[in-house]
């Protein structure tokens, strides 16, 4: 049974030129909009080095939203280009991992589209809640003989 | 004076790191000369029971190799913590986790079933799998316990040096043990190899392009590699920008681009987020379709990225889909 009260926590790299501006002007302009996300305001996402989204995920993120510029729009001309290109790879790793697609999510939102924040953000955070918690960790390892039986057995 | 006494021991690893010792040739009788080997399974005939007997805190060294991943491994670990001064987690395996750390891509039941029942080569009618304990003409055969997870040796005990590589180079374990019995010791946690990355060793980089970009990656197979030319300038896949140099550049001399056995540098937490940051950025395209077709050539993103430290990334494994008890 899905469980009705879980909020999930979601992670956002924002960048400096325009998602964070759309979440400024989403503010500015009472947006109303799921109080889930966790907003770290980075220069470029090209500066979003994949090891913060694995720390987000290893550290207890239910999801990992990256907002930067559109294509063409970067005010460092293609560091949303190198975000882009690490995304695909990144992408696969989680999926690898075992963390489901709907977690990890890159969108290009400019400073003039606070209702499209608005938007993506309500929508990831309804696919997260569906998902429920992501929970990372490592169990710690008690060994028993006879739950090695009963795993093969099954 | 009584000479310091050394222990060497191997835990889920493949019998390389025992080779790097006996690689140490003719200086091996310059080590055995000045120390004590106390146990060392793979060469000499001392048991547990000879470790267990000795005081603690009597072993002046213990070189582990070898990741955790059964009940046996651990408790050896435990104990030769109890009896060493110094624990040096010795290998990619033991400081890292290792070729053996992609099995947290797995489980215990996953790799029973394949390695037991699954594999084409694999004849067991009665579904046989390793027990902890069994009856065999009314005598209790016993086996270790074999864990979900495979750890680091710093996952598990306390470590005071690593050794990177898989496995290390006979001139390495020289220095340490050089540095052990000079007293000559770096601070606690040290890696005990330079701390920078193989490029800036490497005999090719100045053939490495300003900017480097590629539009098709190759595997080493497909093409005869240019012995002079920069790995990454060739759209070969090499690791050196992200490896922590040490290891003399063997496979470079081979012809072979770096896999990155020696792990990240003293600034990288995550080698794997580390190396794809790197790979993906100079990926010649910025249409999506495209990117995607270039980066497809690597099949398998985490056995590449992390072929030597799953263990010891962030996520440390493959998520577990039945819960365990607490």
């Amino acid at each position: 049974m899905p469980d009705t009260t879980f909020e999930p926590t979601i992670v956002a790299f924002f960048c400096n030129w325009c998602t964070y501006l759309a979440a400024d002007s989403a503010g500015i302009s009472r947006f109303k909009y799921a109080p889930n996300i966790r907003v770290i305001r980075v220069m470029c996402s090209g500066r979003i080095d994949p090891q913060f989204v694995l720390d987000a995920f290893a550290k207890g993120a239910d999801g990992v939203l990256i907002g930067g510029c559109h294509p063409n729009d970067c005010h460092y001309q293609e560091g949303n280009y190198k975000c882009l290109r690490r995304f695909n790879l990144l992408k696969r790793v989680a999926r690898e991992m075992g963390i489901e697609d709907a977690r990890l999510r890159l969108e290009w939102i400019s400073a003039a589209e606070a209702d499209r924040l608005r938007t993506v953000v309500n929508d990831m955070v309804a696919k997260v809640r569906e998902l429920g918690p992501l929970n990372w960790s490592v169990p710690n390892e008690e060994f028993s003989a006879e739950k090695v039986e009963m795993e093969v057995a099954s | 004076m009584s000479k310091p006494k050394v222990a060497f021991y191997w835990c889920a690893s493949c019998g390389g790191c025992e080779e790097a010792v006996v690689d140490l040739n003719e200086k091996i009788l310059d080590v055995a000369a000045a120390v004590d080997i106390v146990l060392w399974p793979v060469a000499l005939d001392f048991k547990r029971k000879d470790v267990e007997a000795m005081p603690d805190g009597s072993i002046a060294a213990a070189f582990i190799n070898g990741a955790i991943r059964n009940t046996e491994q651990e408790e050896m670990a435990h104990l030769l913590r109890r009896k060493a001064q110094l624990v040096i987690a010795f290998g990619a395996c033991s400081q890292l986790g290792g070729i053996p750390g992609l099995a947290n891509l797995s489980d215990r039941a996953g790799i029973f079933r394949t390695v037991y029942q699954e594999t084409a080569s694999t004849v067991n009618p009665d579904g046989v799998i390793p027990l902890t304990a069994c009856q065999d003409n009314g005598r209790t055969v016993t086996l270790p316990g074999f864990y979900n997870t495979v750890r680091t040796l710093e996952q598990v005990i306390a470590v005071d040096y690593s050794v990177p590589g898989c496995p290390p180079t006979p001139e390495l374990l020289a220095d340490a043990v050089q540095a052990l019995l000079s007293g000559n010791l770096p601070p606690k946690g040290t890696v005990l190899a330079p701390d920078h990355a193989l490029c800036e060793d490497c005999r090719r980089k100045d053939s490495r392009p300003e900017k480097l970009t590629v539009k098709e990656w190759k595997r080493p197979h497909q093409v005869l590699a240019d012995p002079e030319k920069c790995f990454l300038a060739q759209g070969l896949l090499c690791m050196g920008p992200a490896t922590r140099s040490g290891c003399g550049s063997r496979c470079e001399h081979g012809n072979m681009p770096c896999t990155g056995c020696f792990g990240p540098t003293s600034r990288v937490r995550d080698f794997g987020g580390k190396a794809l940051s790197g790979f993906a950025s100079i990926v010649d395209s910025n249409e999506e379709d495209e990117i995607a077709r270039i980066l497809e050539f690597i099949p398998d993103p985490v056995g590449t990225l992390y072929r030597y430290s799953l263990p010891a990334s962030p996520l440390r494994r493959k998520k577990m889909e039945v819960t365990t008890h607490a």
